[in-house]
């Protein structure tokens, strides 16, 4: 018997130097012990497969594999794929885009493996068996069934594109190397040398004060220190918007939700690791807690921030023409009322990060979305000027809006400030779960009106939108649903109100949409109400309704490059053949019934009515090559590609030629932040005009025309219009301090307009529009959904990247099937990934991608956005097919089997 | 951070159960699904090593699953169709990372009320075999599990077996589950049926729910009243009566207990009539 001993591992086939505690996860023995980081780990339950390695050929979760089970067997992880170069399996998850953030690369890759030795073309059922073990939040899965099916193909040979072809070039990712061969550094990936390890103590009640214990003794005792709010050097309130900054990073006396950290243990990584937080020396008193808005809105409710009356953060308010007396002459008028909860962002990567100190300066590497935000704001809680700050932004294992805001940013900030050595935390699932930001529930009501002819006549909207215990970005959920309440719709008679109220749950934060999506779910079904009332096709109802280019939106605002009528209409043969599929299984009145449904969506890209301005920097080096300061941050979504793609061609020179740098507060100018779709267009266009500076410069100095070609030589820019030929010698050129010949600086910030106390004005520049259809079974015994088909027409104005913009539509619409079917986010029930769902492989649709290309006059090359738009429609189409197929018309999201079965009885017989 | 014993031999780890109390693991897919911590504490047994236990086999009384087999032995295994719905629980049991970690015993022995294993054994008429210093003993897995996370194991004790006796072997079987989503589901309810079928008439008949209580239960009444009827028309006799009056489900996030009850009565007609149909000649 072998009892105790600590034993070697043998791992892709060399025995491992050290020994490891044999109770000890293999994941945290990989990672920690043996430094192989390409295994991730994202739940440490089973739950998320990206911890997948194989032992004597098999795939397990090295998270619940004891090291001592698989001494004497042969280990091997992603790390054994790589000898120098990447093996077909890896190529073809490269060529097909099926890995976007790539925290779950790895995972997929060793999970692939195991599959392709049995099958080296395997059926899409026998990659779905053998992948459905590993989650992916961002691309749908798609892509990576097609990456794993045609792993042992030859692929197609791709010429990469010349110059001034990048645009509209289904290119690989930039930055997507590192992501298949399981060597991108996320925010658990990086370590230094004499890093502390730090956890948090968080509150496990809603609403409740505390006092500390003797907290010098019991750090002594374990050799560790503690740091409080009172070891807070700065101002301990932060937010996203400044206005509203009301979030301690510690918690003083008093926390406002389950999660919120009121204390840091920091000490060497083993003792943390062993340590037992729950004799912590803290005296909670948990006191009444505010957990439904619609009690929290009540007069004599406590108030859970002084300055805020009736716990109301914030309303928005959007109207034109009389809605009420249009709804009073309407030939039709519907009215419903919906629900939406919390919805978890659920990235497999949880928060994870490292800080250090050079020289005087404090850096962090953390994941996030907002680099300069987080390094503003930390260096106010923490006392610094901004320079003394500088935040290198992780390779980010997913976002999703989420990574906005501050997580552990001032707190390993804090140890390495106060201990001088670098500070490493990574957060447990449970804590990622419950201690940052959420989707915002909704209580939605609202009523809408036709004339004779199935034009829109008048709209009414109230939403209630639970913000939880901090700002956040309630206000910009606040903001954003009036103006978008409408859908992509013309009409004149129009009044939305958004409220957001606090409570004691979870900060509701931006995710994908801010409120949007709540809003369309109501909007859209509300829609086919008065479709079917004035027995209406539905889709043409849309049609008819369609906003077009010149009309006045709901703020008043006259557009061009409105592209909501191509979608519609791009649909319209899929929505025939769908609803003929439906007529010929509903002829049979089984217990299976087909639903074919329809929603729209638009989106406002970039910030709402104020300025939010991007700065790119380009350059070229003495040696020839160039480089992009790039400081928009990639979390999967492709800004590293597609903003080098608009770079290329504005320059025109091959997209293959660009090196990118950041981003890094220190190295790339702002960006803003990763969210409201802005990157695309905004960052998009300050590249645009940055690659034009640069080119312009070129052309100056060789005395070319704009027709003129350049290239890049070694050492040298070569220029050509024809019939003269000319060069420049870089080397002759004089080094400028930031280390390039000749470079170019541009910024870029969209025109936009405050909006009057009627929400009249111009909020965005650019909007981004799009469509789709949903096509599903519902069993009408057991209420199960089960969606077959999803066709999605989404106007981009320009497509930069078809592959890309591809990845974020199914990616999208995973993220909306979730939020329709299964996804509900319960505080201290469902802080994990087995018992908060979100789809799995074998729970997407066959997704059909339609990209329209309606030019907008303010674009880069007429790009719109496309990141959160694609989420928008997938909800409410799929609960406008559920009652196409079956009646029910569903009060809550998600429809869950049980909701569903009760909607069906609700909504009486069953019709053909 | 106590010991870990890893014994080659059954005797080894029955002098080690004797001894101390210690954390008996295997697959460990629900101990460390169960903490934080980066290693299980305490002293742990680890019995995936013990010789012969990873073995599924035939003897003169029945079939043995032995304690250390996984839902991959499970479903690699050569077994009568009475075992085809053991097989398709496997297959549904987490992921293929967890079925090739996850062993059957560790399974009833976890004792969740959504053990997918529990409702196919108790349809195959499983025993458990006990193992301990002083003796093995054998219980029916029926009495084996006496509520959530409780079994009648005793200190000193670890499973050594699941045994299923020669009779119970016989006829075809169907499991069906139910969950929100298609791989990584915790049941809502699922079922187990085995049908044995002779001369056109049931000569047996075993109906097991899951999710639909603190433990899975037979449906005892039902199968009384089924039995020796003839196979025709067999889903449509169904007492739905006679299946509620069996289960206790809760109400809970993945749905109402009055949905469990009418789901669970739709899952048996549902199994039954695919039974039926291969039984029918065509
Ligand atoms: C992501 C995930 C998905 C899952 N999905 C499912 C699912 O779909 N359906 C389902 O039913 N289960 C599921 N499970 C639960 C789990 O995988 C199964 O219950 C599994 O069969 C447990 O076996 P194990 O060997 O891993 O048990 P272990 O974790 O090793 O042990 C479980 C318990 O049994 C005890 N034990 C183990 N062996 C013995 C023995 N021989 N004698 C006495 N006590 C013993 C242990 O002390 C422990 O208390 C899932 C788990 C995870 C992590
Ligand atoms: S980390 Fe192992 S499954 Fe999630
Ligand atoms: S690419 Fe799969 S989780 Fe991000």
């Amino acid at each position: 018997m072998k009892d105790a001993v600590d034993a070697k591992l043998i791992v892709n086939g060399v025995e491992a130097g050290v020994e490891i505690a044999p109770g000890r996860r293999l994941s945290q023995a990989l990672r920690e012990d043996l430094g192989l980081r390409g295994t991730k780990v994202g739940c440490d339950a089973g739950d998320c497969g990206a911890c997948t390695v194989l032992i004597d050929g098999s795939p397990v979760c090295a998270c619940l594999t004891p090291a001592a089970q698989a001494v004497g067997r042969d280990v091997r992880t992603v790390e054994s794929f790589e000898n120098g170069v990447l093996d077909n399996l890896q190529q073809s998850f490269l060529r097909h885009g099926a890995a976007q953030c790539g925290i779950c690369t790895p995972g997929m890759l060793v999970a692939a493996s195991a599959l392709l030795t049995r099958k080296p073309v395997p059926t899409r059922t026998e990659v779905e068996d053998a992948l459905g073990g590993v989650l992916c939040r961002c691309t749908g899965y798609a892509k990576i069934v097609t990456a794993v099916m045609e792993a042992g193909l030859a692929p197609e040979p791709v010429e990469a594109p010349m110059a001034g072809q990048a645009v509209g070039a289904a290119i690989e990712r930039l930055d997507g190397v590192p992501k298949v061969a399981g060597r991108e550094q996320f925010g658990a990936d990086m370590i230094r040398e004499g890093m502390l390890a730090v956890r948090a103590i968080r509150s496990p009640h809603e609403s409740t004060g505390f006092t500390l214990g003797d907290i010098a003794a019991w750090a002594a005792e374990r050799g560790v220190e503690v740091f409080t709010a009172a070891d807070i050097p700065g101002e301990n309130r932060f937010s996203v918007i400044p206005a509203f900054r009301d979030q301690p990073a510690l918690a003083v006396s008093h926390a406002r939700m389950r999660g919120e950290a009121i204390a840091l243990v920091a000490g060497e990584p083993e003792v943390i690791e062993a340590l037992n937080l729950v004799d912590f020396p803290v005296t909670w008193v948990p006191e009444v807690s505010l957990g439904d808005p619609d009690q929290a809105e009540v007069g004599d409710a406590p108030r859970m921030h002084e300055d805020r009356e009736g716990n109301i953060l914030i309303r928005g308010l959007v109207q034109r023409g009389d809605a009420e007396a249009a709804l009073r002459s309407a030939t039709h008028v519907a009215e419903f009322a919906m629900e939406t909860g919390y919805v978890e962002h659920a990235y497999i990567e949880p928060e994870a990060g490292i800080a250090w100190m050079e020289d005087d300066v404090l850096v962090i590497r953390a994941c996030t979305q907002a680099p300069v935000m987080d390094r503003d704001d930390t260096a106010l809680v923490l006392g610094l000027p901004p320079e003394r700050v500088r935040i290198i932004p992780a390779a980010a294992g997913g976002g999703f809006g989420s990574k906005l805001d501050l997580s552990l940013q001032p707190l390993i900030g804090l140890v390495t400030l106060k201990t001088g050595r670098p500070a490493r935390m990574i957060y447990t699932r449970r804590e990622s779960m419950s201690s940052t930001t959420k989707r915002h529930p909704a209580r939605m009501r609202a009523r809408a009106g036709i004339d004779a002819k199935g034009r829109i006549a008048g709209f009414e909207f109230d939403g209630q939108f639970n913000t939880g215990a901090y700002a956040s970005w309630g206000p910009t959920v606040a903001v954003r649903v009036p103006v978008h309440a409408s859908g992509p719709y013309f009409m004149g008679d129009y009044r939305a109100r958004s409220r957001a109220v606090h409570t004691n749950g979870p900060v509701s934060g931006a995710f994908r949409g801010f409120g949007v999506p709540q809003a369309a779910i109501l909007q859209e079904t509300l829609f086919d109400d008065l479709a079917i009332k004035a027995r209406i096709d539905r889709l043409q109802f849309r049609k008819l309704n369609a906003l077009k280019d010149g009309e006045p939106t709901v703020c008043g605002q006259e557009l061009s490059g409105v592209g909501i009528a191509d979608c519609l209409e791009s649909l319209t043969p899929h929505w025939d053949e769908a609803l003929a599929r439906a007529a010929v299984i509903n002829a049979q009145k089984g217990r299976v019934r087909r639903g074919v449904g329809v929603a729209s969506c638009w989106y406002g890209c970039g910030n709402t009515a104020l300025p939010n301005p991007s700065t790119i920097r380009a350059g070229l080096r003495s040696d020839g090559t160039l480089w992009l300061h790039q400081g928009a941050t990639d979390i999967g979504q492709g800004a590293n590609t597609v903003i080098a793609q608009i770079f290329a061609d504005a320059l025109g020179v091959p997209v293959g030629r660009i090196g990118l740098i950041g981003g890094d507060t220190a190295l790339t100018p702002d960006c803003g932040k990763t969210s409201a779709s802005r990157q695309t267009f905004i960052t998009g266009k300050a590249a645009q005009l940055a690659g034009a500076a640069l080119r312009a410069q070129l052309l100056a100095m060789t005395n070319m025309g704009e027709g003129a070609t350049l290239s890049l030589d070694e050492g040298r820019v070569c220029v050509t219009d024809g019939t003269r030929d000319t060069a420049i010698e870089l080397a002759n050129l004089q080094v400028q301090p930031d280390g390039y010949v000749i470079s170019a600086e541009e910024s870029y910030d969209p025109p936009t307009g405050a909006l009057d106390e009627n929400g009249q004005g111009a909020p965005y520049a650019v909007y981004g529009y799009g469509a789709q259809i949903a096509e599903l079974d519902v069993d009408i015994e057991l209420g199960t959904v089960k969606v077959v088909r999803m066709v999605a027409a989404h106007d981009l104005g320009r497509v930069i990247n078809p592959m890309l913009a591809e990845g974020q539509i199914e990616g999208g619409i995973a993220q909306g099937l979730g939020l329709a079917l299964m996804e509900e986010y319960i505080p201290g029930r469902t802080e994990n990934l087995h018992d908060y769902l979100i789809p799995t492989f074998g729970d997407m649709p066959e997704i059909q991608s339609i990209l329209i290309e309606r030019p907008d006059p303010e674009g880069p090359f007429g790009a719109k956005g496309l990141g959160e738009h694609v989420l928008i429609p997938t909800a409410p189409a799929i609960l406008n097919a559920i009652r196409h197929a079956c009646g029910a018309r569903l009060k809550r999201v998600p429809a869950l089997p049980h909701r569903v079965l009760a909607a069906i009885r609700e909504a009486g017989e069953i019709g053909g | 951070m106590g010991a870990y014993l890893q014994p080659d031999t059954l005797d080894e780890a029955l002098g080690i159960l004797a001894r101390e109390p210690v954390t008996i693991a295997a697959g460990c897919t629900d101990l460390f699904a169960a903490t934080e911590s980066q290693s299980l504490n305490g002293t742990v047994l680890d019995v995936t090593r013990i010789e012969g236990l990873r073995r599924i086999a035939k003897d003169a009384t029945g079939w043995r699953i032995g304690a250390a087999s996984t839902w991959s032995d499970v479903i690699a295994a050569d077994l009568p169709p009475a075992f085809d719905m053991l097989k398709q629980a496997a297959r549904e049991v987490g992921s293929v990372q967890i079925q090739n970690a996850g062993t059957v015993a560790g399974n009833i022995c976890n004792a969740s009320p959504a053990a997918d294993g529990v409702p196919p054994l108790l349809s195959l008429d499983a025993h458990v075999e006990i193992g301990a210093k002083g003796g093995p003993r054998e219980v029916p897995l029926a009495e084996f599990l006496t509520a959530p996370r409780a079994t009648v194991l005793m200190p000193g004790e670890m499973v050594t077996a699941i045994r299923i006796p020669d009779v119970s072997d016989k006829g075809e079987s169907r499991f069906s589950k139910l969950g929100a989503r298609k791989y990584l589901v915790i049941s809502i309810v699922m079922v187990a049926a085995r049908l044995h079928v002779q001369d056109g008439f049931v000569r047996d008949i075993a109906l097991s729910v899951g999710a639909c209580g603190p433990v899975a239960t037979r449906l005892a009444a039902l199968e009384e009243a089924l039995r020796g009827t003839p196979l025709a028309g067999l889903p449509d006799r169904l007492q739905p009566d006679l299946i509620a009056s069996a289960l206790t489900p809760i109400t809970d996030m993945r749905a109402s207990d009055e949905y469990r009850r009418e789901a669970a009565v739709h899952l048996l007609r549902r199994v039954l009539d695919d039974l039926t149909l291969m039984r029918s000649p065509v």
